[in-house]
């Protein structure tokens, strides 16, 4: 209890360099929280996953589409439970700035593959029921202060043209980890237009989504699926959801790396700044420390001390920054928005934080503990003579 | 706390033969000490003087066990502290030795109470003996009134009596001064002599005290002069 009372007002005596390195530390895990969310949130697709999905493509590309026929040959591979599809629609509302994922989806089952949005069964009803109907996340509800029953009129460019769609449900998500900025509205309106305009894109789907019996058939179930298409015009490729979205992931994998360093960057350099906070207090300190050895304090006491101290501003610091972290992550998101559709600071990068910010008490006091170990007492006193 | 019933006895209670110590310096070693023999009785009041480099306060950082020596025997209390461990040194210390610095050496950040508190967690006492004991060695220096003020809001003085206190409360075989009066004035370093001699007269205290100071050194019942290392009189 003396030692830690000893501790506390070791750290509070000079008030000012503690508190710029309490501060420092806090500016340092702040970055570190927001930096690990922002690589979370580039996987936030991939986490959210369903492991019993599976996502068949035309094999040569994405951007290339295939038959609404194959649906029913899918149905019927053994394990294939759903099959749903959706078409990448693209669109601009009112400008290029105000992305939002815009999607076409099929059949009237397709919400039953997705328990993760969370909407009413009338909402579903009126959706299937009004051709130009629309269902949206709850945070794009939230950002255009859209309300039920507004038109929302968006503008091809994939599909040419004025879109107007009327909003008639709005979704949650069922975890923190749900993209809630995602637009929905349905394939067959699509389709009707596209029959006019665009013939020979008519009755083509962007991606199949398989739901399976079970996870555990995903590879003999994908292979089913494809070999069906092989030799075909529109080869298949079929993965796991999770697969799919890590190939989005892929694209920009050097940006999460440069992410990640720059996150690890950080730390060191306030592990180097509490480093020479500890070394100047160590040094400062020397005449004390060779007091309490020459009370007969052993090096226990001394290194419990140094590293206690260290500890708690790197504690206090770290405290600080991680309850930062989720009023700033917090504006954060609404700033970028769909960009990074799940950007909250996860309990396990909290905690994360909170542990780093131990180690690098502990690693900061490393140095100064083992010199104020081994000071000569009578040298530290100046006393030789 | 103080045994206020210890007898003088004329029991040695140091004992010194052919002590040797030396410094390096750079590729030179400078020797400090060059064979001294010293007894000093229990109960007594020594000082040590000389001139700066004379060896006094390594000596008296050997007898107390902060340093070793390079050769020679030292017998302390009955122990031959020459062949303890780094961490037997602490602990005998710690039992056996108090210690009073020239510039007080107390801790900032401690109250007065909470400083002389300090030797006591290294005893197995608990919270209200602590205070107990380091309340009484405070009274005895007349600080009591004191206790709750920081080192930084008491007088040099004063500092330095808080710093008998500290020196005295776990009752040690041994006090050590390096210089008490060096950076008191006179009225103040008066008083600290004074105390020091009351300790040894009343509570048969045996005092080893380094000095510069002439007057400090009339204080004290036996002298030794110490010149380039040599105990050369007495």
């Amino acid at each position: 209890m003396a030692l830690l009372r000893l501790i506390l007002r070791n750290v509070l005596r000079q008030g000012l360099r503690s508190s710029l390195t309490v501060t420092g530390m806090a500016v340092a895990i702040l970055a570190f929280c927001l930096l690990r969310t922002t690589v979370e949130a580039w996987y936030a697709g991939v986490a959210a996953a369903s492991p019993n999905r599976l996502v068949s493509r035309n094999a040569v590309s994405l951007i290339f589409t295939l038959p609404l026929s194959y649906r029913q040959r899918i149905l019927s591979v053994p394990e294939v439970t759903h099959v749903a599809y959706a078409n990448w629609f693209g669109g601009i509302y009112i400008d290029e700035k105000h992305f939002f994922p815009r999607m076409a989806v099929g059949p009237s089952s397709f919400f039953d593959l997705f328990p993760e949005f969370r909407l009413s069964e009338r909402q579903v009803k009126a959706f299937w029921t009004q051709r130009n109907g629309c269902i949206v996340g709850r945070k794009l509800v939230e950002k255009y202060r859209w309300k039920i029953g507004d038109t929302i009129t968006l503008t091809g460019n994939i599909y040419p043209g004025e879109w107007r769609f009327v909003l008639v449900g709005v979704y949650d998500g069922a975890t923190k980890s749900t993209d809630e900025t995602q637009f929905f509205f349905r394939w067959d309106y699509l389709d009707e237009v596209v029959k006019k305009v665009l013939p020979s894109e008519s009755g083509r789907v962007g991606w199949y989504i398989v739901q399976i019996a079970s996870p555990n058939n995903a590879g003999t179930v994908s292979g089913a699926i494809d070999a069906l298409f092989r030799s075909s015009l529109a080869e298949t490729l079929t993965e796991t959801e999770k697969a799919f979205q890590m190939g989005f992931v892929a694209m920009t994998e050097a940006i999460v790396v440069a992410v990640r360093v720059v996150s690890f960057v950080v730390i060191g350099v306030i592990l180097i700044v509490l480093a020479n906070t500890m070394a100047m207090t160590a040094r400062e300190r020397q005449p004390e420390y060779a007091t309490f050895k020459t009370l007969g304090f052993g090096p226990g006491f001394l290194v419990t001390l140094i590293v206690g101290e260290s500890m708690a501003i790197a504690l206090l610091g770290g405290i600080l920054g991680v309850g930062l972290s989720v009023p700033t992550a917090d504006a954060f998101s609404k700033q970028v928005g769909p960009l990074l559709p799940v950007f909250h600071v996860h309990w396990k990068t909290m905690a994360l934080s909170l542990g780093v910010s131990l180690a690098i008490g502990i690693a900061a006091a490393g140095l100064p503990a083992w010199r104020a170990v081994r000071i000569r007492i009578a040298e530290a006193l100046g006393h030789v003579g | 706390m103080i045994d206020q019933d210890s007898q003088r006895s004329s029991r040695p209670i140091v004992l010194i033969k052919g002590l040797f110590k030396s410094y390096r310096r750079g590729v030179q070693e400078v020797p400090v000490l060059q064979g001294i023999d010293l007894t000093i009785e229990e109960g007594s009041f020594v000082a040590l003087m000389g001139p700066s480099g004379s060896g006094k306060t390594t000596l008296l950082n050997l007898i107390a066990g902060i340093d070793g020596p390079d050769d020679g025997s030292l017998i302390v209390g009955g122990t031959d502290i020459t062949g303890l461990t780094d961490a037997e040194l602490a602990r005998w210390r710690a039992d056996h030795v108090g210690f009073i610095f020239q510039f007080y050496n107390l801790m900032p950040v401690l109250t007065a109470l909470e400083n002389v508190e300090l030797p006591l967690l290294l005893q197995k006492l608990n919270r209200r003996q602590r205070r107990e004991h380091a309340l009484l060695a405070l009274d005895l220096v007349g600080l009591v009134e004191r206790v709750h003020h920081y080192p930084k809001e008491l007088s040099g003085g004063q500092q330095q009596r808080v710093a008998i206190a500290r020196a005295i409360v776990s009752d040690p075989l041994l006090i050590m001064a390096d210089e008490p009066t060096g950076d008191l004035d006179k009225k103040s370093g008066e008083e600290v002599l004074d105390l020091l001699q009351q300790l040894n007269r009343d509570f048969g205290k045996t005092i080893i005290m380094v000095t510069h100071d002439p007057r400090a050194a009339d204080k004290a019942g036996t002298v030794y002069h110490l010149d380039k290392g040599v105990l050369n009189n007495q």
